[in-house]
């Protein structure tokens, strides 16, 4: 499989989907 | 005492723009360019004159950028970094941020003093360096979409968290 980081936009759907993962996590399991 | 905050959020704002300014103009220009650089010889004066330069600022600006940061949380940053209720949102911005300042320091700047020739390194060396700094530069590209969104809303906008 490709490394998605070898091209921007593959880097740029990883950090959105990040940011996604990342709020879930903060709205529903930290608070 | 209002005046600590303030400033500490203007140079946090300033240095965090040329910090993640440079970061993409490293992704979105400079790796780019220098493939087409090299195909015409011309690689050298973005690797000699530029690239320095740009490291330069960038790295110094991810530093000033952290303690402004942690000056502007004050008494606040232990709850932050140890993500407490009220403060997980900005505290995931923190870490995300911190992350990214060991990247440049720890990945980033010790591979391109390889790559550009101010640190000795055989070929094989270079081109790791070459694929460590890629890939850690492209990390912190990702890490800045939701450092950015932690950064930007997890303090003033505590109720898009539900706090």
């Amino acid at each position: 499989m490709k490394n998605p980081l070898d091209s921007l936009w593959g880097t740029i759907i990883a950090g959105v989907i990040l940011t996604a993962i990342l709020y879930a996590v903060v709205k529903n399991v930290l608070n | 005492m209002d005046l600590v905050p303030a400033f500490a959020r203007w140079l946090h704002f300033l240095a965090g723009i040329m910090w993640i300014g440079l970061l993409y103009y490293f992704n979105f220009v400079q790796v780019p360019a220098l493939k087409a650089a090299a195909a015409d010889n011309t690689a050298a004066g973005i690797t000699k004159h530029i690239a320095p330069r740009a490291l330069f600022y960038f790295r110094w600006a991810a530093v000033v950028t952290w303690l402004a940061g942690a000056a502007l949380l004050g008494n606040q940053f232990m709850a932050a970094f140890t993500l407490q209720k009220g403060m997980a949102g900005i505290g995931v911005g923190a870490w995300l941020g911190t992350i990214m300042l060991f990247n440049v320091w720890v990945l980033i700047w010790p591979n391109q003093q390889k790559i550009l020739g101010m640190k000795p390194a055989t070929d094989e060396e270079k081109n790791k360096a070459r694929r460590v700094a890629f890939l850690t530069s492209r990390t912190n590209v990702a890490l800045s979409i939701p450092m950015l969104f932690f950064m930007a809303g997890g303090f003033t906008h505590r109720a898009l968290f539900g706090m």
